[in-house]
């Protein structure tokens, strides 16, 4: 099984440590990896999108370009650069809290989930990035979600441990948001 | 050693530390800052130094100064400030001093963008600063590959007293992907007895030099380089072969690129297309003999580059002129796609049919 | 018989390729000496540049460097950033030091980086030719000035000391000149204390040496030593300029 899947959003809004985290996860399983961001001056301010593989097999390229299995946007330029990149019967995660319109496509499997209403209601507008990724793993059970626990302990350290409750509560809406 | 994920720039800086690089002199440029951020931040934990300096130019000059004394050491940039870096590599080339450079190249030419690519294949095969020299060039295609040859670099600089080259594009500077330290090969090194670490009266001084006024003398000195250059070359040339088995066409991709061939060689073979892939690991010396192993199934060869076209020449040179070339590149930071690489291929056998 | 005058350890026994009446010698000379006398000839590695000192590397009797043009300060800060407790010089003219490595010079200082510059001054491109430089006096002849150097298109000529001396790193620097037995005392005294504070760790110090060039001013080397003090100096004041205070 392999999973290619876009993350995009603006500068902010997590979307690049979302990546790191299902990656480092996919690692921490033993599969295979890898993880590939834009950059340049797009990053500061404009928007923000990464390519994450997770795979039983090695990755060949790390570019995602129309074989997306699945596409997580964050914001409304997200979705209209992005949903393109989806193979037919793909998984678009919409961010609803901030994207009004629906996507134009009509073969892939679209979810709207409110992230920003979700991560409010648990205090903390940051952990919207988290209940996108809760709502994916539930979907796509890539990696389980113990792992991105464990990913997030490894990224955040002693010094941030007391998150990673929070982050928990909000992988587990996301998951509830798409059930 | 577990596997940790990193990020390109900073796996090759790690690499380097591991190799015992002590020492790194740079200058910002992207897109490969992580790796000069990084050295800042962890070389003085190791007692080692990180020196921010004002110019590529600089950066290099010190990187002569510091391997003269017989350190480890490193200094990377990307496409127009290894242009800048080209009259220190030319100096350490004649004053046979060892160093790693890196190059985390974009596209170009002048200012260019910051894209990947693959548009510094001339500058840095066929010696980019002035004079009758060579250097190893080194072509990552995974982070994995890049750490294990980030490390070997060291041995290989100080084994043949030369500079040596790792280069990658944006790419793999900018990716993450899953890495691993092993413990560094077990190549018997010479020992430095030509560093400058002053005399304390007990010996003659030592010069580090690339100065040689006599024509006579300076011949002898590029015989004595050539010689070693010779020497690489049948020593330390890498490649890959990939499903070269029975393949109609064999196509030619380093770095980056390569990744993304296989990917197209892969879906081709689901369609019952043979290709294979001749991967250059290092792109000096460039793997010529692996051409001679190109199966009598193959009809022709499919270079691809992220630039116009660069190492075709080289290819050109290997295939001696047994096979028709064809080209497929994209440039300026454009990236080509496996479907693209596809079609050149499926076009290129229906044409040689 | 009793020696009155021995060449100093700190040169090897080549000999100089420099021209009659050449102030070269003399300052290669110096800094031997000094280094002799401070007791560091062992620990010193020098970096010469291009120019006419170029072969400078054959004529000190220490580790040596040759440095790309104008790049001697920034391979000087290679070599003591790897070994803090060496002695770290480089002997640089004013094409290579005032022109071309400019930035090295002014962010070696700008670092201050632990090393002594001895910067050699005579208003001219000497190896090449006598061309024109930075240093070159208004009015002066050059291959690349024939007419005399204009102010209205190549500027006035550069002072480096009085540049270097705004710069907090560089804790010392001073002007000298060797054209005179005064001079060449002072020049000494002032070398001795620019390698002092970098023993000390103080900083980066520099002595910026006013020297002759008959060949390529076109004058005799005695009227030479009178041009240098009635044109050089007027417009190149001597003295120091920037010293360590005591006890810091």
């Amino acid at each position: 099984m392999t999973e290619k899947v876009i993350m995009a959003g603006f500068g902010g809004q997590g979307v690049m440590s979302m990546g790191q985290l299902l990656t480092y996860a996919g690692m921490i399983e033993n599969k295979q990896v890898s993880w590939l961001p834009s950059y340049g001056p797009e990053m500061r301010g404009g928007t923000a999108n990464c390519a994450v593989i997770v795979s039983e097999s090695p990755v060949g390229s790390p570019i995602i370009t129309t074989d997306a299995t699945s596409a997580i946007v964050m914001n409304l330029p997200s979705l209209v650069k992005f949903e393109e990149n989806l193979k037919a019967n793909g998984k678009l995660l919409i961010n609803s809290s901030l994207i009004e319109q629906k996507t134009k496509r009509e073969d892939v499997e679209a979810y709207y989930i409110p992230a920003n209403e979700i991560a409010n209601e648990l205090g903390n507008n940051k952990v919207a990035n988290m209940v996108m990724l809760g709502a994916f793993l539930e979907l796509t059970k890539i990696v389980n979600v113990e792992s991105v626990i464990e990913a997030l302990k490894k990224v955040f350290g002693p010094a941030k441990e007391h998150l990673v409750p929070l982050n928990k509560q909000a992988l587990e809406r996301g998951a509830a948001a798409v059930k | 050693m577990a596997k940790v994920l990193m990020k390109g720039n900073e796996a090759i800086a790690a690499a380097a530390m591991k190799a015992g690089c002590k020492y790194f002199f740079g200058y910002p440029i992207t897109p490969q800052n992580e790796l000069p951020e990084f050295m800042s931040r962890e070389l003085p934990k190791i007692g080692g130094v990180f020196v921010q300096a004002e110019s590529e130019v600089a950066a290099i000059n010190m990187i002569y100064g510091a391997a003269g004394t017989g350190a480890r050491v490193m200094t990377s940039s990307s496409s127009p400030g290894m242009a800048l870096k080209q009259e220190g590599i030319s100096y350490c080339a004649g004053a046979e001093l060892p160093c790693v450079i890196v190059n985390i190249s974009r596209g170009g030419p002048g200012l260019g963008g910051i894209q990947p690519s693959q548009a510094d294949y001339f500058m840095t095969t066929r010696g980019g600063g002035n004079g009758d020299y060579r250097h190893p060039v080194y072509a990552p295609a995974t982070l994995q590959e890049a750490v294990d040859l980030t490390m070997e670099a060291f041995d290989v600089a100080d084994y043949y007293r030369t500079p040596v080259i790792v280069m990658g594009d944006g790419m793999i500077g900018q990716m993450m992907e899953p890495v691993e330290f092993k413990e560094t090969s077990n190549r018997e090194l010479p020992a430095k007895d030509w560093a400058t670490t002053g005399t304390e009266g007990k010996r003659q001084p030592n010069i580090i030099n690339s100065l040689a006024l006599d024509p006579a003398e300076l011949e002898k000195h590029c015989h004595k380089l050539d010689a070693r250059y010779k020497e690489i070359e049948e020593k330390e040339v890498r490649h890959e072969m990939y499903k070269m088995e029975g393949a109609e066409i064999v196509l030619v991709a380093y770095g980056t690129t390569s990744r993304i061939v296989k990917n197209a060689i892969d879906a081709l073979q689901k369609e019952g297309i043979k290709a294979g892939l001749i991967r250059p690991i290092t792109l000096w010396p460039f793997p010529e003999k692996a051409f001679d192993a190109i199966p009598e199934t193959a009809k022709v060869i499919l270079t691809v580059e992220m630039s116009t076209g660069q190492m075709i020449d080289d290819v050109k040179i290997a295939n001696k002129g047994r096979l028709p070339i064809e080209f497929y590149g994209r440039t300026g930071g454009m990236i080509p796609t496996p479907e693209a690489i596809m079609e050149q291929v499926k076009e290129i056998l229906g044409g040689v049919k | 018989m009793s020696t009155v005058f021995s060449k100093t350890e700190g040169l090897t026994d080549k000999q100089f390729h420099y021209c009659p009446g050449c102030t070269h010698g003399i300052i290669h000379r110096l800094v031997g000496e000094v280094l002799v006398e401070l007791g560091v000839l062992g620990k010193a590695i020098g970096v010469a540049p291009v120019g006419c000192s170029v072969l400078a590397y054959d004529y000190f009797n220490c580790d040596m460097h040759e440095a790309a043009h104008g790049r001697a300060p920034a391979v000087a800060t290679g070599i003591k950033r790897v070994l803090p407790d060496n002695v770290v010089f480089t002997y640089q003219g004013d094409g290579d030091l005032a022109s071309i490595g400019t930035a090295e010079i002014i962010h070696a200082a700008h670092r201050g980086e632990k090393f002594t510059t001895i910067f050699v001054n005579n208003a001219i491109y000497g190896m090449t030719g006598g061309q024109m430089a930075p240093t070159t006096l208004i009015g002066q002849k050059a291959t690349t000035a024939p007419f005399g150097r204009d102010a209205a298109t190549t500027g006035m000529p550069l002072r480096m000391s009085e540049m270097l001396s705004t710069i907090d790193g560089a804790v010392f620097v001073e002007r000298c000149t060797v054209h005179n037995v005064a001079g060449i005392r002072k020049t000494k005294k002032a070398i001795k204390k620019a390698f002092e504070v970098q023993i000390e760790g103080k900083g980066f110090g520099i002595v910026e040496i006013l020297s002759t060039c008959p060949t390529n001013w076109g004058i005799t080397p005695v009227e030479s030593l009178k041009w240098l003090e009635e044109n050089m100096i007027p417009y190149y004041p001597l003295g120091n300029f920037r010293t360590p205070e005591e006890g810091k």
